[in-house]
């Protein structure tokens, strides 16, 4: 990696997405101001800052491709930025939005839900980033939190990579020592499957994972599925499980229309 | 034989007062999340009371209301480990200074007296060999001066669950070393049997009655029974050489299709001693912390070196878990890193059980157990 000048650049964009991500700047309070004396936060419009085409050294994108003027948005930050980091579900698999994907019926949906659908120029499908421009690093969650940003930012500052942790929730889980909510209480839990980061939030208050921060390293969702079935899942719920933050996902997607289709991959 | 000293149960308190005089935070059974598990206890009444459990594999369940006692259940989901070898932890930090150069601290390692009710003897078997790892082997500050702020007061196992083996690795379910205090439990109360000096100074103080010989006949009659009701085994031998003879079994496939890759059972595992460091800057950029957290070998950054990974699949890191687990093991510690204490079974979240793998991995082709 080549060294950033003394003070290097940063822009936040927003793309088809909630804005939710770009919260884990905004929520840094104090520690914001402590950033911003080491990089140069030129463009966020969510903090009032306005200049989408300045060049800078690390560009945070946020949100899936979603409209044909957003592909060419996502193309001229590619060539304005040194480093592309997409963070959030949206940026890295499509998002919730995604969802249209799976069915193919785009049109009737835009026509049933707009009272004048003839303003509406989205694509059929939402993509991530990395479909359209060369994305250099990707921060999964939904939303990303404060922790991670700043750990992909430290890390790009001493010029490493950052650290791609991808290991299980349920790695994080039993750190927390929170008591495994599928062992315990049956829950369909999708932490053996699902990418760490997020402190293993929802089993921490009792609930299941649902996989926001998308696919681990080595997700078997084939034997997760199987567990599943074995909990008293019918095969269009063990689906709603996969298809749901991150059905984008080639893992998750794949292991949801499987479980659709009624059937093991294995089958 | 002498009948150890009996504590009513009524007089648990006292047990606990004293442990609190002494300066110890006290740590014993309370239910959470459907589980047994260690947490700080103020009084006596805030122990778990009444509860029995059932454990299959991926299956863990606690019942209330089926008996007057309080340790008439195997174990939770944690054995010891997390109170010696933290989930995570600071290790050092380092400061930059205004000339550039870099300082750099330890982590403090002061730490409060922990006294544990409720101890199995699996627990305190896997406390064995956790200290030839973080004390022998690799001498660890941090768990060295928690290890010395323990005080560990064990209850002989009278209800082991279908999951637990320890009689097979004969590590339990009697306690007969490595504790303060070992009791059995009755319905009444307890048998105080002094095991340490420190143990025997406590229970001095303790109003204890006499021990009824023929209730503690019965008493220990019934961890002899709890040994024999166990339905799970280990060959009672060194698997080393079969598991390393087999290491292009047709199981290691198979069982890979079950196995999540997702560590709980390393995680769980009270002898596990594995984890991966890492630094965690300041926001200034002018400090860095220097953390340790539980890793696991189903973890891919575990046999992570110098750009690739070389246990990528589930296959070669299932079959390194148990490889080491009951072969390697031996030479390195002298002995299996099991203890017989199921807990893999049970928090398998796909009910993957090493106990019937290991029957069928070390059975040769005749189909008799090497």
């Amino acid at each position: 990696m080549k060294a950033f000048p003394e003070k290097p650049t940063v822009a936040v964009h927003k793309f088809s997405s909630c804005d939710g991500c770009q919260l884990a700047f905004l929520n840094m309070g104090a520690d914001l101001v402590t950033l911003t004396q080491r990089v140069e936060i030129l463009h966020f419009l969510e903090a009032g800052l306005d200049n989408p085409n300045t060049p800078v050294d690390i560009a945070f994108v946020e949100g899936s491709l979603s409209t044909a003027d957003e592909i060419e948005r996502a193309r001229r930050v590619r060539s304005a930025s040194r480093y592309v980091v997409s963070i959030g579900a949206c940026a890295t698999a499509g998002g919730l939005q995604a969802l249209r994907n799976l069915d193919n019926s785009h049109d009737q949906w835009r026509d049933a839900i707009y009272a004048n659908p003839q303003f509406i120029e989205t694509l059929q499908h939402a993509r991530p980033i990395a479909s359209e421009i060369r994305v250099d690093y990707e921060l999964w969650g939904c939303p990303i939190n404060s922790r991670q940003l700043l750990a992909a930012i430290n890390a790009l500052l001493f010029g490493v990579p950052p650290i791609d942790d991808h290991d299980k929730v349920c790695l994080e889980c039993k750190r927390q020592q929170q008591v495994c909510v599928m062992v315990t209480q049956d829950k369909p839990c999708l932490g053996p499957v699902t990418r760490t980061g997020c402190g293993a939030l929802c089993p921490t208050f009792g609930r299941d994972c649902y996989g926001c921060y998308g696919p681990a390293d080595n997700p078997n969702t084939a034997s997760l599925s199987r567990r599943f079935q074995g909990l008293g899942l019918l095969p269009d719920a063990i689906a709603r499980r996969f298809l749901m933050i991150n059905s984008g996902a080639p893992a998750f997607h794949d292991a949801g229309l499987i479980a659709r289709s009624g059937g093991n991959q294995d089958d | 034989m002498e009948i150890p000293g009996y504590l009513p149960r009524e007089q648990l308190q006292a047990l606990l007062e004293r442990l609190q005089q002494q300066g110890y935070r006290c740590v014993g059974p309370r239910v959470r999340e459907g589980a047994m598990v260690y947490d700080d206890i103020n009084h006596a009444d805030q122990l778990a009371v009444g509860y029995t459990q059932t454990q299959e594999p991926g299956h863990y369940r606690l019942k209330a209301g089926s008996t007057v006692r309080q340790f008439a259940w195997a174990n939770g989901p944690q054995a010891l480990k997390p109170l010696t070898f933290a989930p995570r932890e600071e290790l050092w930090c380092a400061q930059e200074q205004p000339d550039g150069s870099l300082k750099f601290h330890p982590a403090a390692t002061d730490y409060e007296p922990v006294a544990v009710i409720g101890v199995r003897a699996c627990d305190l078997a896997a406390l064995r060999l956790q200290e030839q790892h973080f004390l022998d082997s690799c001498a660890d500050p941090q768990f060295a001066v928690r290890r010395r702020s323990l005080f560990l007061i064990a209850v002989n196992c009278t209800h082991p669950a279908q999951t637990c083996f320890c009689a097979s690795t004969g590590d339990g379910p009697e306690v007969d070393q490595d504790c303060d205090l070992s009791l059995y439990e009755t319905d009444e109360g307890f048998f105080v049997s002094a095991v340490s000096p420190a143990g025997q100074q406590l229970a001095l103080t303790l109003p204890l009655e006499h021990g009824d010989a023929e209730l503690f006949k019965q008493a220990c009659a019934e961890v002899t029974r709890a040994g024999e009701a166990q339905v799970r085994r280990v060959p009672a031998k060194n698997l080393r050489d079969s598991l390393f003879a087999q290491l292009d079994h047709p199981r290691w496939k198979e069982v890979a299709e079950r196995c999540l890759s997702c560590g709980n059972c390393t995680q769980v595992c009270p002898t596990c001693f594995c984890h991966s460091e890492t630094s965690v800057p300041s926001v200034d950029g002018h400090q860095t912390t220097h953390q340790r957290q539980w890793d696991s070998c189903f973890s891919p950054g575990h046999s992570y070196i110098h750009g690739i990974t070389l246990r990528k699949e589930t296959e070669q890191r299932y079959r390194q878990w148990l490889t080491h687990k009951f072969g390697s093991w031996h030479d390195q510690y002298g002995r299996s890193g099991c203890v017989g204490c199921g807990r893999c079974i049970s928090w398998c979240p796909v009910g993957i059980d090493p106990t019937e793998e290991l029957d069928v991995i070390c059975t040769d082709v005749t189909g008799r157990p090497e």
